[in-house]
């Protein structure tokens, strides 16, 4: 079973700008949709505030029902301009849930300089940890309909069936 | 802690799905049931070198996870995949992998084209 979720991105901007981009937790809120109570230093712990992103009307107005939702964010490892490691609770958008008692899950952005730009990759692991009602819940409030459910599991029964 | 104590520990169907799965026994017979269809308790065990009451403790994990459903057939109980589950569990992935498809295509955008 994948318990790991990986992306890799080809960025045509400078390392140093994209290392910035990352690791200065009040350009990380820009992009990604949140305010940060301190930068990111190895080792601490974060509370992050949802506030709508800045670069994407139409994301910011989906961020807009968690506006002021908060989550724990910890900082784990900070390597410059190479990775930044932390751990947080995924998709902990309800307000009723109190999400620091669940696992983390760890997120990691690690930057190579290529030819013209640098290759993002991020991995986010540990999901067997989390709970499946939380699962079920972060699935069932996508009003997205999943039409690809059954190709997800064919992929999943084709992938495991060599172990 | 047994599956099935963490599975009582959580209301109704709340079990850990990726904690069932993670264990070896239990993802092959999870992955033979989803090629061959409902298997009897005998046939699972002649597949594995292990004891019938091996097998049928796996089983019963995966019962507690609602991943696999069992029903009397003759002698022995015969198996069936629950692909709801595992479709909830790829969905949830699935959900997460486009989030960061999203966040990915913004910090593009911010480092692309803004200035600092």
């Amino acid at each position: 079973m994948s318990d790991r979720i990986e992306k890799k991105v080809h960025l045509r901007a400078p390392l140093e700008r994209v290392w910035q981009a990352i690791a200065d937790s009040s350009q990380f809120g820009v992009w990604f949709g949140v305010v940060f109570d301190g930068p990111f230093v190895a080792g601490t712990r974060l509370v992050g505030r949802i506030t709508p992103t800045q670069v994407d009307p139409e994301v910011a107005a989906m961020q807009k029902p968690h506006e002021g939702k908060t989550f724990t964010f910890i900082v784990d490892r900070v390597e410059p301009m190479r990775t930044i490691v932390f751990r947080w609770h995924p998709y902990a958008v309800d307000p009723d849930v109190d999400y620091d008692s669940e696992p983390m899950t760890l997120v990691t952005f690690d930057l190579a300089e290529v030819a013209d730009g640098v290759l993002l990759t991020i991995s986010e692991s540990g999901f067997d940890a989390i709970p499946l009602s939380r699962r079920a819940e972060a699935f069932t409030a996508n009003d997205g309909g999943w039409t690809k459910q059954a190709e997800l599991i064919k992929k999943y029964l084709v992938g495991t069936s060599a172990s | 802690m047994s599956i099935a104590d963490q599975a009582a520990g959580h209301a109704g169907r709340n079990a850990l799905v990726f904690a069932a799965l993670g264990d070896p026994t239990r993802l092959g017979i999870v992955t033979r049931l989803g090629a061959r269809g409902p298997l009897s308790t005998m046939s699972l065990t002649s597949a594995t070198r292990l004891s019938r009451q091996a097998i049928a403790k796996h089983l019963r994990a995966l019962e507690d996870a609602d991943l696999v459903h069992g029903k009397r057939g003759g002698r022995d109980k015969v198996w069936e995949l629950r692909t709801e589950r595992l479709e909830d569990v790829g969905a949830y992935l699935a959900q997460i992998s486009a989030q960061w498809d999203q966040a990915l295509g913004r910090l593009r955008d911010f480092v692309e084209l803004e200035q600092p």
